[in-house]
């Protein structure tokens, strides 16, 4: 096998040609949209050289201490995003839903993949765990803010269908069951879309990743396979978490919905 | 049956000291004076903001709202329909109390009951308002709670249908020993069935008789 070919900067800024171009074109169409373009493509290279110079840090010098925190900060940010895009439309109840749902969720898929399925050593390998955290956290994150779009949807549009249903003695839960089916649907379908194209339609981004550095592709698509299966327990967990548990905080304790 | 003890909600019902009792009651008023509020506080759907309802004796709030719900039913002023065909629509109270769903024959007899000539297969979505306020009291009364609370039961009915609803209902509660509390707009009514008539005005009991 060929060696890696190492891209050196002056590379990196060849492929800015790209934007270049672009930039260019929407110039000439009279698309205003070259500040976003300019801005966007500055702030994703600024923000994966800082990344690059903490991983690189972080991977010489493993320490349990540094990848805790860092999986926290990960948490404390996906749930503080799926917070921003939801400003004033949620409960504190459903926040905290929210939190615990996100947490345990990946936290419990992350373990028992680290662990028992790839079996890295020592336990907090920054190698391992960070990649694969990211890829966790990010996805269920994606998977919560779906479902809490399409929880809240249903709370608002279906509410008459949940007061007749209530009125009629039915539980809270058993009132709320068909929004919480459809809420699965749409925050579990876009996971499980992927993976029905995955290999045919697009190649993933970290087999892709994996293989341009030097790793065998079987290699590659074994960890794709397990990865992925690891996503959809993480996002299915959290988003299950969620409903399992959000759907009462529409309600208060004497199981009438809060107006 | 029912007991009012220094309730208020919000600025809307102030009901210092109020009875309802066994029977068939009606509740009169101008539109806005609160009576769906008040059958909404009967069934626990909302709560009091002050002071405290008894029924039988028992404080609502001590009670299981899901029970108390079954015990004591509402039609509402503007019932909603589920996704389904007629007969979902029939026998969905019962699915949620987990009863047991009668038989095709049974089912066609309760449509008759309340005067809708259609097929248990139609779809509810060409129904027209009073259809739907007659298919709401059909699954109400395959319920057969022990309190019906019948918000305007008939008020997209024609006056001929109305009586004939009315009788039907009254009936069949006398026969079996259950209660009504019905909100209505027909004076007529109330005199003709009502063993109590509130008057309600402004949130408040203005005459019972
Ligand atoms: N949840 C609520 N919060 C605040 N105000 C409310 C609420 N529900 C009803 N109201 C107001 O309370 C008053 C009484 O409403 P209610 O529905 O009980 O009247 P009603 O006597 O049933 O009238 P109608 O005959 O038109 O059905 C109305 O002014 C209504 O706008
Ligand atoms: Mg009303």
């Amino acid at each position: 096998m060929r060696g890696i070919i190492d891209l050196s900067v002056t590379q990196v800024i060849l492929s800015y040609i790209f934007v270049v171009i672009v930039l260019f074109i929407l110039k000439k169409r009279g698309i205003k949209r070259e500040k976003e373009m300019l801005i966007s493509s500055f702030r994703m290279t600024f923000q994966l050289i800082l990344t690059g110079y903490v991983l690189v840090y972080i991977f010489k010098n493993p320490n349990p201490f540094i990848t805790v925190a860092l999986i926290i900060i990960m948490e404390c940010f996906a749930i503080y995003t799926v917070f921003q895009k939801f400003k004033g439309k949620l409960t504190n109840k459903l926040k905290q839903v929210i939190a615990i749902a996100m947490v345990i969720g990946t936290i419990s898929c992350l373990t028992y993949f680290l662990m028992i399925v790839i079996r890295i050593y020592p336990w907090y390998d920054p190698q391992y765990f960070i990649p694969i955290a990211g890829m966790m956290i990010g996805n269920s994150m994606t998977g919560i803010s779906l479902a809490v779009k399409s929880l809240l949807e249903g709370m608002t549009l279906q509410k008459n269908v949940v007061e007749e249903a209530m009125i009629l003695g039915a539980s809270p839960k058993m009132a709320t069951k068909g929004i919480i089916n459809k809420t699965f649907d749409a925050a579990i379908m876009p996971t499980i879309n992927s993976m029905l194209g995955m290999g045919i339609i697009f190649l993933p981004g970290m087999m892709t990743g994996q293989i341009l550095s030097g790793t065998s592709p079987a290699t590659a698509v074994n960890y794709q396979i397990a990865i992925m299966l690891g996503i959809l327990g993480a996002v299915s967990l959290t988003v299950i978490l969620l409903l399992q548990f959000g759907y009462r905080s529409f309600f208060n304790e004497e199981d009438q919905l809060i107006q | 049956m029912f007991q009012f003890k220094e309730v208020k909600y919000k600025e809307i019902l102030d009901l210092p000291d109020l009875y309802i009792n066994f029977g068939i009651t009606v509740l009169l008023g101008a539109s806005g004076s609160g009576k769906s509020t008040i059958l909404k506080m009967l069934n626990k759907m909302i709560s009091p903001t002050q002071g405290t309802i008894l029924y039988q004796g028992k404080n609502l709030k001590d009670l299981s709202s899901v029970e108390h719900r079954r015990n004591v039913t509402m039609l509402s002023q503007n019932p909603t329909m589920f996704e389904g065909n007629i007969r979902d629509n029939l026998t969905i109270g019962l699915e949620f109390q987990g009863k047991e769903i009668p038989d095709e024959s049974e089912l066609a007899e309760i449509l008759k009951q309340v005067q809708l000539k259609k097929e248990l297969s139609e779809s509810v979505l060409n129904l027209s308002g009073g259809e739907k306020q007659r298919l709401a009291l059909g699954r109400l009364l395959l319920l057969d709670p022990q309190v019906y609370l019948l918000d305007e039961p008939s008020s997209a009915l024609d006056d001929n249908t109305e009586e004939i609803i009315i009788q039907m209902i009254t009936e069949h509660v006398k026969k079996r020993d259950k209660s009504v509390i019905m909100v209505t707009h027909s004076k007529n009514i109330a005199e003709k069935y009502a063993d109590e008539i509130l008057q309600i005005g402004h949130g408040r009991v203005l005459n019972r008789r």
